[in-house]
């Protein structure tokens, strides 16, 4: 295991200081050293966003802090849920008056913090709205929509309801754009290899040479099929067969496609899938209006992509398009 | 004169201590089906909970607020709010409480499954902690309900604690992040399991020799 740490038990804390050394122009680190939040936050007046998850996955989640985007972020170890006294004090970051939209992935851990948290919040009078992703295809099957997880999806739904809270929105309305942005969104992920907790010292799970595990999740988790490897244009192929059905998705609609990395995936490599999906989209007579190609959110040193497509209104498409100044995602 | 509450706080001393040890094990079961981190994690609150305890050891209730506020800003993750929970709710069941007697500890426990359940949104056979939990305190309330001695009560507890443990074996994971493992999730130990047996088999250990 040749990797990047000073003690294992302690690579968030080190990677988050950095983070904000690195990028001191645009956030900064609260009193509670797991939460960052955007310099200009709070701004009165104006619904603050957060969101949180567990660290691996970067530039997600702290990365999408910035002008235009989230406001706070909650941090928690290694794929592991921020805690409820973290995700709190993101909401105190960020609390203009107009109350908090904390918008984040449909994880066990996640929901019973949030749930923690939002209810010490209400003690103190501030009023925080949830909105839980679930754009994963592969997680659950459509019938059971409730029980899918957040994935690269989460990160059109930021970018949507921070851009609702930057046009002045009020808390529902913020609310009411993110749900819409996630329930217009699917996502599928193709994991080629597996990753490694430093602090654990050995992949967490095993993908043989020569397969790939197809839904795989953000943390490794088992997708819905194990098979050879193929070219990429078949690889793209069957990540578009599995999210165009579900939604579904038809001729004439307007999407947006985000095309992230796992990690360890070289970046032309994604432009090799990419090709294809922008081919097959346009032949189905759908039109991509935002996209989004790289490293969006990754889990570890993983190799894969997620494809993640989001059907848009004029509504989704403005807010989407609304400039946007982050690390992860700029506009 | 039986247990007091206030010269009880020995208990979660133990517990941090068996935790500690148990780090490595408890990594490894989670390592078959989670991503390795359990004992790591739970040796980390635990760790942290020593440090905010200091010298000398304050009262048993003081001591497991304690730990269940230290559990639920040091670790989150699920075993963060879960543990938090069930620590603090067993604190709280301890206001005005004087002496740790059989019926003390009952309605302790008690609280502390019932502010789990309330919190987890599992059930018993969905492969988690609770199929230790929830087995372990009814052994112990039906012992005292058929007039068992309080040590034989906390026997039938830490082996209905070890049974449940095991059963989670045969179980197919219904929640958390090994719920997508689907049929892949039998065979071994949930670890949320393992520590919770951890947990229950050490307070038993630590309350037996200090009560008739």
């Amino acid at each position: 295991m040749n990797r990047i740490f000073n003690d294992p038990d302690l690579m968030v804390e080190d990677a988050v200081r950095g983070y904000v050394k690195a990028h001191k122009d645009l956030v900064s680190v609260t009193d509670n050293p797991r939460v960052v939040k955007v310099n200009s936050a709070p701004k009165a007046g104006k619904v603050g966003v957060v969101t949180g998850g567990g660290s691996g996955h970067e530039p997600a989640f702290v990365g999408y802090v910035g002008e235009n985007m989230v406001d706070a972020v909650a941090i928690g170890e290694i794929f592991s849920s921020p805690t409820a006294q973290s995700f709190y004090d993101a909401f105190k970051a960020c609390d203009g008056g107009e109350g908090v939209a904390c918008l984040y992935g449909n994880y066990a851990g996640d929901n019973m913090n949030v749930k923690m948290a939002v209810k010490m919040a209400a003690k103190d009078g501030l009023t925080v709205k949830t909105v839980v992703a679930n754009d994963d295809v592969a997680s659950a099957p459509k019938d059971e929509l409730a029980k899918r997880r957040g994935v690269a999806g989460e990160i059109l739904m930021w970018k949507v309801g921070a851009a609702r809270a930057a046009e002045g929105g009020s808390l529902d309305e913020v609310i009411a754009a993110a749900q819409k942005a996630i329930d217009n969104t699917r996502s599928i992920g193709i994991g080629l290899s597996p990753c490694t907790l430093v602090a654990v010292g050995h992949p967490n799970f095993m993908i043989k040479d020569g397969e790939m595990e197809v839904g795989i999740g953000h943390h490794g988790e088992p997708g819905v099929s194990v098979m050879k490897t193929r070219p990429a244009a078949e690889m793209a192929d069957m990540m578009l067969d599995y999210v165009l059905p579900d939604l579904p998705f038809a001729a004439g609609d307007k999407v947006a496609v985000l095309l992230s990395g796992l990690g360890a995936t070289p970046v032309m490599e994604l432009y090799i899938l990419y090709d294809r999906i922008a081919d097959v989209l346009g032949q189905r007579n759908i039109e991509i209006r935002h996209n989004f190609v790289g490293n969006y959110f990754t889990s570890l040193e993983m190799m894969g992509a997620t494809l993640t497509v989001m059907r848009l209104d004029d509504e989704l498409d403005r807010l989407l398009a609304h400039p946007a100044r982050s690390v992860g995602l700029v506009k | 004169m039986g247990l007091q509450v206030n010269d009880a706080g020995f208990v979660v001393t133990d517990l941090i201590k068996a935790i500690v040890a148990q780090r490595d094990r408890l990594s490894e079961i989670d390592g078959a089906i989670g991503d390795g981190d359990h004992g790591v994690n739970m040796a980390k609150g635990f760790n942290l909970c020593a440090q905010a305890l200091g010298t000398p050891t304050p009262g048993l209730k003081e001591s497991l607020a304690t730990l269940g506020n230290t559990l639920m800003a040091g670790i989150g993750g699920s075993m963060g709010p879960l543990y938090g929970t069930f620590f603090n709710e067993m604190a709280d069941s301890l206001d005005g409480v004087t002496e740790l007697d059989a019926p003390a500890f009952a309605r302790m426990v008690r609280a502390g499954l019932d502010g789990v359940l309330d919190i987890g949104g599992a059930k018993p056979g969905d492969k988690t902690l609770l199929d230790t939990l929830v087995p372990a305190v009814e052994a112990f309330e039906a012992a005292l309900a058929a007039g068992k001695p309080y040590k034989v009560a906390l026997d039938d507890m830490t082996e209905a604690a070890r049974q449940g443990r095991d059963s989670t074996v045969g179980m197919i994971a219904r929640v958390g992040r090994a719920s997508r493992l689907g049929e892949r999730s039998r065979g071994v130990l949930d670890a949320g399991s393992a520590s919770c047996c951890v947990i229950l088999e050490t307070m038993a250990g630590s309350v037996a020799p200090k009560v008739a």
